[in-house]
Formats: structure tokens, C-alpha cells, sequence
């Protein structure tokens, strides 16, 4: 079995509200696979079909190849999942939530003892196992989340907005955790509205909005087919009428606060709009993103 | 056996979690009787008159039995609503539990365990401070234990489904005020129900509180007929099964989403 996730018109309803709307999605064995949309897209509603928490309002979802429906339990047993919103025990000890959750899994005391100094390390939190978890930082917490997530070595982790609300340092701190993670062969799967976070993490990923999803690939397959390899950003005065610069693009977005232009080379074109008489306040050279992808698929930016 | 086996677990992390908070909750449960004993068992008992309308016992026995009871139902709404709401919203470890293999059932079954563990517990906590301060008619007072441990989760049970269900904190208040007030006042702990007006008393006897009042103070004092003692029972039982019947659907609604 290669796909531990098919989905196929799969559907999720909120009573009148269609939260995902007939999605086709395949997860292999071993990649990282990401789900990158901005919020309301759908992304936590799919996850939570997957995760075998939440039922599917129609189409077909196989869980490492059993139906969630009906085995549930099964299934989760198997999963490692992390929250949006952390729900550690904040009251108990860093210590003890490792080992508590294990006992969910059905694991004998000793094991949890055992796992739970094995987390510790991995999660960089040893010096810490005795402390409650109330007082830590907001990257700690996370990093104990992740770290809970993996008591019954899972084969699928499941993340939802893993790095929302941490800064850039505790960031990179858990990207690193979770690159080691997929390099010990577990398959994970992501949800983000973070561009950089998609491109750094994900193998493979689908762009979803409005509960459908938009494109799929790599993250450099979506830049070519949806970009152009540079963007030159131009800024201009607040309130200034912004010139029309079509005829040196391919194309452009027009953003409340600056004009996206898609070319092959920044530099040149940006040479040959100032040559044109052109003056932004604020000139910018960068290679397409994720972000580009999204802006040229939804006509809106991901993270407003 | 598998679904014991995960209510267990839930079980073990209140546990867990109580281990390291017990004094807390101990000098309430240990303090609640011993100030009520000594208030009104003690101190405005020796101001009363018993009288054979009360079987002629000192007001302190009198009133024994029925506070056990009382001081459970009290002790089952606090144990069913704020943690509930907060396991839920705040804490969220139920939220956290539904992602491994126990189902959102075994999270109200555990919370179900844990709650009659607590009942029980301070019942056993307040006939033994009762018999210390001799406010124990006889042996009969022991039966009081689990008869206010079921009588609290009659309480209990519909209580934590309706808990539920709710969104903010705000309903609580007023079942405090509203519900719990009069039945720990209104149901036989203090007075007869006899001298109450006739159109309140079946109301009164909608209540666990007065089931279990009846039950804990007829055992007490060997008062106690068969058939109305299977009737306090199977009603006591009846809102077990059904308080656990609406958790189950109400979990299920709330947290597999």
C-alpha cells in the first residue's frame, strides 16, 4: 500500500455551509505533503476528516487504507496528530503529558516512562520535564505538542498550522524537527498559510480556496507552471496613481500598496521601466514564490 | 471491555492531574461537612425541639444522613459544569483525547468514572468526620455513602450532557442560584417535606437529592420499606442512564466535528 491518504470527492457540510467541496487528494508513503491556502479554505475541515476525528459529509476517504467511518479508532492509533490550537494539559507536567498520552494508546507505564525521556530529548525539552507547562514559551509548547504527537511512532503525521503565532527563531527550530522527522521515514502531512513554510517543508502540496483545491505539485512545478522565475516589486507613494506598466511584463498584480511584475529577469526590467520615466518610492527584485502561485490562481494574497 | 480499558484512561489523567492538586479540593471536601456539622447539626440543632415528626432523634442525626447527600449533589454540580466546559474550551483535553483512539463516548464515561470516584470519596470523607463528631445514629449511616454517590450522579449525568452543549459559562450561574439553592434547602435535608405546601411537593420529588435524602436517612435509622426503597432506586438509576444516554449523543456531537 503506497497512498496512505485517498481521497476522492470528498466533501465536508457545516449545515448549510460547504466547507469542502469534492476534493481529490493522494498522500504516498513517505513525502511530506502540504495543504497551503489561506484561512476559511478548508484546510483544518479535511484535516480533521483525515485525522479520523470528524466525518465526511460525502465522497470516498481511505486512512492507511481503511475507511474512517468505520474504523476509527484503528486508524487513529496510528496517526500522530497536531492541533492548530495546542490542548496540552497545562496544569500537569511536560513529563506527564508525554506519558498521559501514551496511556491513551493503550501503552504499558513503563514504555510511556520510557518514551517520554526519548520526546524529552527530541523535542529539546529535557531540562524541562519536571516543570509544568503553563509558564513555557509558545515554541516550547509546540515542540511539546509535536513531540505528544509522536508517543505511538506514527506512520502519518498530521499538523495543522504547526508554526502560526511562533516567531522566526522557534520556527526554524521546528522545521528542523520535523525535516528529522521525515528523514526517519515518517509521512507528514501540513496544512499552512505560509508560503516559505510549504516551500521548505512539503514534497508535494495542492493550493486549496474556497474548500476546492486550485493546483497541485512541488512547490518549483507550481512556480513554473503558475510564475515567472522573478517578480519585481514596485512601490509606490500611498495614494499615488500607479502607471501602467503591462507592456514590460508578462504580467501584473496590482496590490493595494504596490505593483507585481512577472518577467524573466527583474533587474533588466526594472532597468527599462525606470528608463521609461517610472519612480517608485521602493524598488524590489525576488523569485517567484508560492505566494505568486496563490495571488495568480485566487487574485488574492494568502496572508492579509 | 475495550471501552473500560479507554475510560480508564481518561480516568488516569484526572488522577494524575488530582495527585498534584488534591490539597485543595481536600480541605473543601473535608471542611464542607465538618462546618456544616458543627453550624447546624451543633450549634442551631441544640436550639431545636426533635419531635416525632422527625422520628424523635436529635436534630444533629436527623440532619447527618441528609447532609451526605446534600453536600454530594453540591459536589456533583461544581465536579459537572466548570470542568466540563473547560475540558472542552479551555484546557481542552477532551479535544486532545479524540485524537487517539478513545472515542468521544469513553471521554464521557471517564469524566462519568471520575466524578462518582470524587462523590464517593467525600461521602466517605463526611460520615467519617459525622461519626467523629457523633452525629451518626448507627451502622445504617454507612449506606449513606453510596447512596449519595448515586444520587449525585443523577444529578450529575444530564448535568454534564447539558454542560455539553453550552458555549459560555453564563448558565451556570443561574443553576447554582436556581436549582441547586432550593434542592439543597427545599428537599428534606432540614425539614420534612411534609410541612412544605402540598403543590411544591411533587416538584420536590422530581429531585435526586430528596430520593437519595429519603434513601440515606430511612437506612440510617431502619426506616426503610422495600418497594419505595427499589422506586428511589430504579428513578435515581433511571437518571443515570439516561444523563449518560444524552452525554454520549452530546460529546459525540461536540467534539467529532
Amino acid at each position: 500500500m503506497d497512498n496512505l491518504v485517498e481521497a476522492k470527492a470528498l466533501t465536508k457540510h457545516f449545515g448549510s455551509f460547504e466547507a469542502v467541496r469534492g476534493i481529490d487528494v493522494e498522500v504516498r508513503r513517505g513525502e511530506a505533503f502540504g495543504f497551503l491556502g489561506p484561512n476559511g479554505a478548508g484546510k483544518s475541515s479535511t484535516m480533521r476528516m483525515i485525522s479520523c476525528v470528524s466525518g465526511r459529509t460525502g465522497g470516498e476517504l481511505k486512512v492507511l487504507g481503511m475507511d474512517p467511518g468505520t474504523e476509527g479508532p484503528k486508524i487513529r492509533a496510528r496517526l500522530g496528530v497536531v492541533p492548530q490550537l495546542d490542548n496540552l494539559d497545562t496544569e500537569l507536567t511536560v513529563r506527564q503529558n508525554l506519558q498521559i498520552y501514551g496511556r491513551y494508546f493503550g501503552m504499558s507505564r513503563q514504555k510511556c516512562r520510557e518514551k517520554a525521556v526519548e520526546l524529552l530529548e527530541f523535542a529539546q525539552l529535557s531540562d524541562r520535564g519536571d516543570h509544568e507547562v503553563e509558564p513555557l514559551s509558545g515554541g516550547m509548547k509546540r515542540r511539546l505538542t509535536i513531540a505528544r504527537s509522536l508517543v505511538n511512532d506514527p506512520e502519518l503525521l498530521l499538523l495543522d498550522e504547526p508554526t502560526t503565532g511562533l516567531d522566526p527563531q522557534a520556527r526554524h527550530l521546528l522545521w528542523d524537527r520535523l525535516f528529522r522527522l521525515k528523514q526517519d521515514g515518517v509521512t507528514l502531512i501540513i496544512t499552512t498559510h505560509y508560503m516559505d513554510e510549504a516551500e521548505q517543508l512539503c514534497d508535494r502540496l495542492v493550493v486549496m480556496d474556497g474548500g476546492r483545491i486550485a493546483a497541485e505539485g512541488s512547490p518549483s512545478e507550481l512556480i513554473n507552471r503558475y510564475s515567472t522565475r522573478e517578480v519585481l516589486e514596485l512601490r509606490f507613494q500611498p495614494g499615488a496613481e500607479k502607471p501602467d506598466l503591462e507592456r514590460f511584463a508578462e504580467r501584473v498584480e496590482v496590490l493595494p500598496d504596490r505593483l507585481l511584475l512577472y518577467t524573466k529577469d527583474g533587474e533588466a526590467t526594472l532597468q527599462r521601466v525606470h528608463e521609461h520615466g517610472v519612480q517608485p518610492v521602493q524598488s524590489l527584485v525576488r523569485r517567484s514564490s508560492l505566494e505568486d502561485v496563490f495571488l495568480r490562481l485566487t487574485g488574492r494574497t494568502l496572508v492579509d | 471491555m475495550e471501552t473500560l480499558r479507554a475510560s480508564w484512561f481518561g480516568f488516569e489523567k484526572t488522577w494524575t492531574w488530582y495527585r498534584r492538586n488534591w490539597r485543595a479540593t481536600a480541605v473543601s471536601s473535608f471542611l464542607t461537612p465538618v462546618l456544616f456539622l458543627l453550624a447546624l447539626g451543633l450549634g442551631f440543632g441544640s436550639q431545636v425541639q426533635s419531635t416525632a415528626l422527625i422520628g424523635g432523634v436529635p436534630y444533629l442525626q436527623y440532619l447527618a444522613p441528609a447532609l451526605v447527600v446534600v453536600t454530594a449533589v453540591q459536589g456533583a454540580t461544581f465536579e459537572s459544569t466548570f470542568p466540563v466546559m473547560s475540558q472542552f474550551m479551555w484546557q481542552k483535553s477532551f479535544v486532545a483525547m479524540v485524537a487517539t483512539p478513545i472515542t468521544p463516548a469513553q471521554v464521557l464515561y471517564s469524566q462519568t468514572m471520575w466524578i462518582g470516584s470524587q462523590l464517593l470519596l467525600r461521602s466517605v470523607v463526611f460520615v467519617g468526620v459525622a461519626a467523629a463528631l457523633g452525629a451518626a445514629a448507627g451502622p445504617g449511616i454507612l449506606l449513606a455513602i453510596p447512596v449519595a454517590t448515586l444520587a449525585g450522579l443523577a444529578f450529575s449525568a444530564p448535568l454534564v450532557a447539558y454542560s455539553a452543549t453550552l458555549d459560555k459559562p453564563d448558565a451556570f450561574n443561574n443553576i447554582f442560584r436556581f436549582v441547586l439553592m432550593p434542592m439543597t434547602l427545599f428537599t428534606g435535608a432540614f425539614f420534612p417535606v411534609s410541612q412544605l405546601p402540598d403543590w411544591l411537593v411533587p416538584l420536590v420529588w422530581l429531585t435526586p437529592a430528596w430520593h437519595g435524602i429519603e434513601l440515606a436517612r430511612g437506612a440510617t435509622f431502619g426506616t426503610l420499606d422495600l418497594l419505595p426503597a427499589l422506586g428511589h432506586v430504579v428513578y435515581l438509576g433511571a437518571l443515570v442512564g439516561v444523563g449518560i444516554a444524552l452525554g454520549v449523543k452530546f460529546f459525540h456531537r461536540r467534539l467529532a466535528v
